[in-house]
């Protein structure tokens, strides 16, 4: 049976049609799911894409974590539901307490769009399992509030429980604390990651495939789950 | 402007006409009935009119009362005219919607009389199907799909304000595609900046750059090419040209007439402010002075948030069959939207205009109808589907109002009305082709320019030129770093090129090169281009030269150029020299485009760019469209790395002759522009492209880069540094000679592209250029192994070096934190919908909130989930919000650091 993985659209989502492309792309059933439906419809994970929503207006996330839809995901999330956010979706994650920590503003102040080499520093997370600890991978990263920080005993606290799971490397594109790219919560089913792997699963249109690993490994992560 | 009644005759206000409830939300449904013109009219009683509203009955009864018609641009004849159609003097509210409408920007009075020859010149199309007078030429590039694209200028907004300049000039662009009921799938931004050293152009470039990227990425629209030019002719009048790309199934075509008698008409969006307020006539038809500090209130404030939205509320209700028609606001506003929607489809329309929400509830009539407010849509409904109208707008969460409905034809057969109530005031009533279509239209006297003859006569051919090996490779690595040279990523990648995940090429590539259809591989490929100087020395070629360079930029990838949009920007029409030039530019785009056998579809004038007398160098920018059957055929710039010491062979396609010129070259070391520009053999360029077309389908090419502004050497350096491999060249014999190395690497000549062809595919190559009688050379290799480019016998430069000198010009130019930081605070005025007065002030809160969790400042100030005080250092410390030194003189080291960005990676 194909996993099921939602897809969630907020007002003013961008990259969510990217997302389940990806998702389908990885062998998975994407699901559409909308942003004021509490529902989640069975699926077995959620992607929360990128993009600006409710126009990162207040403070990027701060709106979106409280959409119908996010309070049952923060249940199911911390019921072990593996939960993916990806740039804006990282942002609404950390809004929600889903991870700690914050995203800012880039240090330079501009967006930045441009082909980002990460180290996966963690395989051991739901999203991540299809990668070796310490490989290298390049896929796009494309924002403007991509600046992690957070005090020193949570980053502390987060490199001591391998819960970085990607730093960038050969250059940190939005000034992030100890060059975090990527982190996920201690269950390891919710990840936050700023770059954007659904923008790296065609030759054609990405860098590279690299991006594919992030949901191939979901898909082999829920097979190997109790039903 | 000010109309004040008379006070002695000042009444209460009348009963007529009988509103219903006024429907302020999406969930109000109208209850009016069809209403009667002449109805309306008998019932107006001539004095009867509510206390500062200046009525139509009014207008009857004073006629002698003094309007400000010249402060708002209008000659003493137009003025007559308005008074004989109306048979009275128009009302306020009726001399703004004039005013505008009939302003140089709406109504192309000065451009009408020659644009035409774009349809009368326009070679035989089976694709087009809609073209010139809709929102944007629409073509069909397959049995089911149709793409649209059209760019606009934003020129002046952009100097005055350019943050909200530029977002706005995107915003309205997308907007008209949308209007053809496409879903706009890409943006494209040519920009032209004055000289890039002089302090102001750090203040411009900075926030339109801002604006562009802040607007577009906000949008979800991948920024896939465009143009960055500097020249001190644009000093204080910067050229912001946007264009979109959207794509339809063909049945989806959307049109802009109000049709059927008893439709509603909805107005979807933004609420009404008062930003923008005569922003045609007062900024975009008007020149630049000293007061121009002072028009700060007549740019638009954008909002790409409620575009998305929507942009996917109009997407829902075409594909649901909901609209009967659509237009969408942008210069002139509700005035242009109602005017031009009734007039094209003949019918009259009855409009209650204190339904539109507004944002400041003291708007006058007037104002409301002039207002440039951004992100609305004017619809029209039949109603019966009026409720799941509102229903698709409020599942969007976007505003939706009915504001009036469409009235029938006279009796006669005349077309019928526009009659506009304000609180059962009757402020207009109008013919709306009145202000469409008979506008007045000028054959402006024009005459060469008094100086081209000497200008054409200071030839750049005579300059000195490098002829040494030293010299030449000097004069490489200068003009590499010349800002119109260097490499953009400063800027571009401050722009998603990844969203929505069908770009297969953008900048730098030669054109973007988008995927339209995920099944079958179709897509299109677009290119805009310019060249301001060439256009200057000859405005006829220099158009033809623009359209040939946009032209085989798209045919470098492969794809076939079917359709073509422009900008025409241009000074003061009434500058008979400058008037010349347009004429000229016009002829040189029509016979250019009838030459290749492919139409213009529409696009855009935008005149009196000039600072006090001076007018910027005529700079008509030309947009290619180009089909790809499959964009995995596409063919890239970069050259190939190849494992093992295996390389490509390079050939140079064209001729090159000693066409100096006007080029690069000329104005970087010599600060020269005069001569003539290159030749240029549009059949030539026809051959060229058909040959580059089917090479890539064969896929005999693995690289190709058209050559332009800079010559060879400039062509050869970006395909090296694309992926990083390098190259060794020989320049043939005939041109080793003296400084004639020099003019093999610099010399613009057009109708010349360097490919790379793969081992076992050169034969084949050659015989196909044969075949299609296209001149070619063999010019050298790809050495992937080696690292670096060498011309032999002359110079040899490695590829660190080279990308050094390319890459530093934009960080150290506009890098520094203050440039970004004066950015930063624009963005943030965007999410502001204050009044423009002390914008920037309220919304500084909301920047601090957003950006705050820094070292020095805690993070429960934000509430943002950041577990006890943020006292970890960051990386380097720096206070994002504080004053930070400029980066004229190289602080740079927050910014960029581009000159380490790697390779591109392989996307072949």
């Amino acid at each position: 049976m194909t996993a099921r993985v939602g897809v969630v659209t907020f007002p003013g989502s961008l990259d969510d049609g990217d997302a389940a492309r990806a998702v389908r792309i990885a062998g998975g059933e994407p699901v559409r799911l909308w942003h004021g439906d509490p529902r989640l419809h069975g699926v077995d994970a959620v992607v929360l894409p990128g993009g600006f929503s409710y126009g990162d207006y207040l403070r990027c996330g701060a709106i979106a974590r409280f959409a119908p839809v996010m309070e049952t995901i923060v249940d199911a999330a911390r019921g072990g539901l593996p939960v993916l956010g990806i740039c804006n979706g990282f942002q609404i994650l950390c809004e929600a307490h889903l991870l700690p920590g914050a995203l800012t503003r880039n240090q330079h102040l501009h967006f930045r769009n441009r082909d980002q080499v990460l180290r996966v520093e963690s395989a051991g997370t739901a999203w991540t399992n299809a990668f070796q600890p310490g490989q290298e991978i390049l896929i796009p990263v494309k924002n403007g509030e991509g600046c992690y920080v957070a005090d020193t005993a949570t980053l502390d606290q987060l490199e001591a429980e391998g819960r970085v799971v990607a730093r960038y490397l050969g250059g940190n594109p939005n000034g992030s604390q100890r060059d975090i790219a990527a982190i996920t919560n201690s269950a390891g089913n919710v990840v936050g990651i700023m770059p954007h792997p659904e923008h790296a699963v065609e030759a054609l249109t990405g860098p590279s495939l690299d991006g594919l690993g992030f949901f191939t490994s979901v898909l082999k992560h829920l097979v190997g789950a109790p039903a | 402007m000010t109309t004040h009644p008379d006070p002695a005759v000042r009444e209460t206000p009348g009963t007529f006409p009988a509103a219903p409830a006024e429907p302020r939300t999406a969930a109000v449904v109208p209850q009016a009935g069809p209403v009667d013109a002449g109805r309306v009219a008998a019932l107006a009683p001539a004095d009867d009119w509510a206390p500062g509203v200046d009525t139509v009955p009014r207008a009857s009864g004073t006629p002698e009362e003094l309007q400000p018609y010249a402060e708002l641009g209008l000659r003493d004849d137009e003025y007559d005219r308005i008074r004989h159609i109306l048979g009275r003097r128009p009302t306020q509210a009726e001399l703004a919607m004039y005013s505008i409408m009939w302003s140089e920007h709406c109504s192309y009075k000065s451009s009408k009389v020659h644009l035409r020859q774009f349809g009368e010149k326009a070679p035989p199309s089976d694709r087009l199907l809609a073209g010139i007078g809709e929102n944007a030429g629409v073509v069909r590039v397959s049995d089911e799909l149709a793409v649209t694209f059209k760019v606009e200028s934003h020129n002046h907004p952009s100097f005055v304000e350019p943050y909200q300049g530029a977002a706005t000039g995107v915003g309205g662009i997308v907007r008209d595609i949308l209007a053809m009921g496409a879903r706009p799938i890409a943006v494209m931004d040519p920009l032209r900046f004055g000289a890039a050293d002089h302090p102001d152009t750090a203040r411009v470039l900075t926030g339109v750059v801002a604006g562009v990227g802040g607007y577009g990425n906000c949008l979800g629209l991948p920024n896939i090419g465009g143009e960055l030019v500097f020249d001190p002719s644009y000093q204080g009048n910067p050229l912001l040209n946007a264009l979109c790309l959207g794509v339809l199934p063909v049945h989806r075509l959307q049109n802009k007439a109000a049709a059927g008698p008893g439709n509603i008409v909805v107005l979807m969006g933004a609420k009404t402010g008062r930003d923008g307020i005569g922003g045609v006539s007062v900024l975009a038809s008007a020149t630049f002075d000293e007061t121009s500090e002072q028009r700060r209130p007549a740019v638009q404030v954008g909002d790409p948030f409620t575009e998305k939205l929507l942009i996917e509320a109009c997407l829902e209700l075409y594909d649901a069959e909901l609209v009967v028609g659509i237009q969408d606001l942008g210069g002139a506003g509700l005035t242009c939207a109602l005017t031009e929607t009734a007039a094209a489809a003949g019918t009259g329309m009855r409009v209650w205009l204190e339904r539109v929400p507004l944002r400041e509830p003291s708007m006058e009539p007037h104002e409301i109808l002039a207002s440039e407010s951004q992100e609305r849509m004017l619809l029209v409904v039949a109603p019966e589907k009026l409720e799941s109208v509102l229903k698709t707008a409020e599942k969007w969460g976007v505003l939706a109002t009915a504001i009036g409905e469409v009235t029938a034809p006279a009796p006669d057969g005349q077309p019928g009305r526009l009659l506009i109530t304000w609180r059962d005031q009757l402020v207009v009533d109008v013919p709306p082709g009145s202000l469409v279509d008979d506008g007045p239209v000028y054959a402006r006297p024009m005459r060469e320019p008094a100086d081209l003859i000497l200008l054409q006569a200071d030839r750049a051919e005579t300059l000195p030129r490098p002829n040494t090996p030293e010299a030449l490779r000097e004069t490489l690595l200068r003009m590499i770093a010349s800002p119109n040279l260097a490499d953009k990523t400063w800027v571009t990648e401050q722009y998603d090129r990844y969203v929505l995940g069908n770009t297969v090429l953008a900048q730098p590539e030669d054109s973007g090169v988008i995927r339209i259809d995920e099944r079958t591989g179709l897509g299109v490929a677009l290119s805009v281009d310019g060249n301001g100087r060439y256009a200057r020395l000859d405005p006829y070629h220099g158009t033809k030269l623009a359209l040939a360079e946009a032209y085989r930029n798209v045919a470098v990838t492969g794809a076939k150029p079917i359709a073509v949009t422009n900008c025409l920007n241009f000074g003061s029409p009434e500058d008979p020299a400058v008037m010349w030039q347009f004429a000229e530019a016009v002829r040189g785009l029509a016979d250019g485009c009838l030459e290749l056998g492919i139409p213009v579809t529409g696009g855009n004038v935008s005149f009196y760019n000039q600072t006090g007398a001076a007018a910027i160098h005529p700079t008509p920018v030309v947009g290619v469209l180009g089909v790809l059957d499959n964009v995995a055929d596409r063919v890239p710039m970069g050259f190939v790395p190849r494992p093992g010491g295996d390389h490509d062979q390079l050939f140079l396609l064209g001729e090159t002759h000693v066409e100096l010129s006007g080029s690069e070259w000329a104005w970087v070391t010599h600060e020269h522009l005069g001569g003539i520009p290159p030749q240029v053999d549009l059949a030539r360029e026809r051959q060229l492209a058909e040959l580059l077309a089917e090479a890539a389908r064969v896929g005999h090419v693995s690289s190709a880069h058209d050559l332009s502004d800079g010559g060879l050497a400039q062509s050869l350096v970006e395909s090296c540094l694309r992926r990083g491999v390098g190259a060794r060249i020989a320049v043939p014999e005939h041109f080793t000679g003296g400084s004639m190395p020099f003019v093999y690497l610099f010399s613009e000549s057009a109708g010349r592209v360097l490919v790379s062809v793969q081992r076992g595919h050169e034969k084949a190559f050659t015989a196909l250029c044969a075949e299609r009688g296209v001149p070619w050379e063999l010019i050298g290799v790809t050495d992937p192994a080696g690292g670096a480019l060498e011309v032999h016998g002359q110079f040899r430069i490695g590829l660190d070096e080279l990308r050094a000198a390319h890459s530093a010009t934009l960080p150290r130019l506009f890098g520094g934190a203050e440039a970004a930081q004066v950015a930063v605070e624009a963005t943030r005025t965007g999410t502001a919908t204050a009044p423009q007065s002390g914008a920037t002030d309220e919304a500084t809160p909301v920047s601090v909130g957003a950006t705050s969790v820094t070292p020095d400042q805690p993070a429960e100030a934000t509430e943002a989930p950041v577990e006890g005080p943020a006292d970890a250092p960051t990386a380097d410390g720096s206070d994002a919000t504080g004053p930070a030194p400029t980066g004229r003189d190289g602080s740079t080291a927050a910014s960029s650091g581009d000159s380490d960005q790697p390779a591109a990676p392989d996307q072949r």
